[in-house]
């Protein structure tokens, strides 16, 4: 059942990423674009994922188990630390340099062509090498 | 749909929807037992569903890149950064900002910095992308 619920959830995702725009790596790169032709409308993407989203934490607030049992994640402490930013900030650059995050990249891998696999090569292998080259950075300094 | 679909996998299964935390954790192996079992079937029909659509109703528009090491270099760094910062635009972006979140609302300001200024320097400067 968990499962089933999964993986309805990730195909309600995945097609609400297609028809709101998400996947359309130009589309999105016009949304980064504020300084030149700037085409705002994702932002109502934004704002419209969020409105149940917040009826939902306060929902889930008044519970301690999701109803298929377990937890209800804790908020994280709100530390903001450097890997936050810095991380935060190469995604960035990333995203507009492609139009592409990790939800569309993957939604689009079935039309995204070569292209669309080359970057998700590319983001899985940074996925995995993550941790160790963060350890051996930090054992560096 | 999105806040939908993130909202049934909060209250239905207690997790967040954050794409590059569930592809991450599947990839790099530090998602284990049940977790890991939910976050393939997500990821399946995250991919499916649009491939269905793709075969039923024709390619949705993506415009690409062909440059492949513009290709590369952004795919390491979205893959890294999220990982790095816990969180893309889902995790942080919807599911961190609708909780008002400080750690989401934070890096959705850097990440939209950065992505505004990259295609800024790329496109209107250098006109790469």
């Amino acid at each position: 059942m968990r499962g089933l619920i999964a993986l309805a959830a990730g195909g309600l995702f995945g097609l609400g990423l297609l028809t709101s725009g998400m996947t359309d790596t130009a589309k999105v790169q016009g949304w980064l674009d504020v300084f030149g032709a700037w085409d705002p409308t994702l932002a109502f993407v934004l704002g419209g994922a969020i409105l149940p989203m917040t009826i939902a934490w306060r929902v889930a607030a008044r519970r301690r188990e999701a109803l298929l049992g377990g937890p209800i994640p804790a908020p994280s402490d709100a530390k903001i630390t450097p890997q936050l930013a810095v991380g935060s900030g190469l995604f960035g650059v990333g995203w507009g340099l492609s139009g592409l995050c990790p939800g569309p990249a993957m939604a689009s891998l079935s039309f995204g062509g070569w292209q669309g696999l080359v970057f998700f090569v590319a983001m899985c292998a940074a996925m995995m090498a993550q941790p160790r080259v963060t350890a051996a950075l930090a054992r560096g300094t | 749909m999105i806040g939908t679909a993130a909202a049934v996998f909060l209250l239905m299964n207690g997790r967040i929807m954050g794409a590059s935390g569930l592809l991450g954790g599947v990839v790099d192996g530090s998602r284990k037992g049940a977790a890991r079992s939910e976050a393939l079937w997500f990821l399946a029909g995250l991919i499916g569903a649009p491939l269905l659509w793709h075969l039923f109703r024709g390619a949705p528009p993506t415009q690409l890149t062909s440059n492949v090491a513009v290709l590369i270099a952004a795919g390491l760094c979205v893959g890294f950064g999220t990982r790095l910062a816990n969180g893309c635009t889902s995790g942080h972006g919807v599911c961190g900002i609708s909780r008002l979140s400080v750690r989401g609302i934070t890096a959705t300001v850097f990440y939209l910095v950065a992505g505004a200024v990259t295609v800024l320097v790329f496109r209107q400067m250098l006109g790469v992308i």
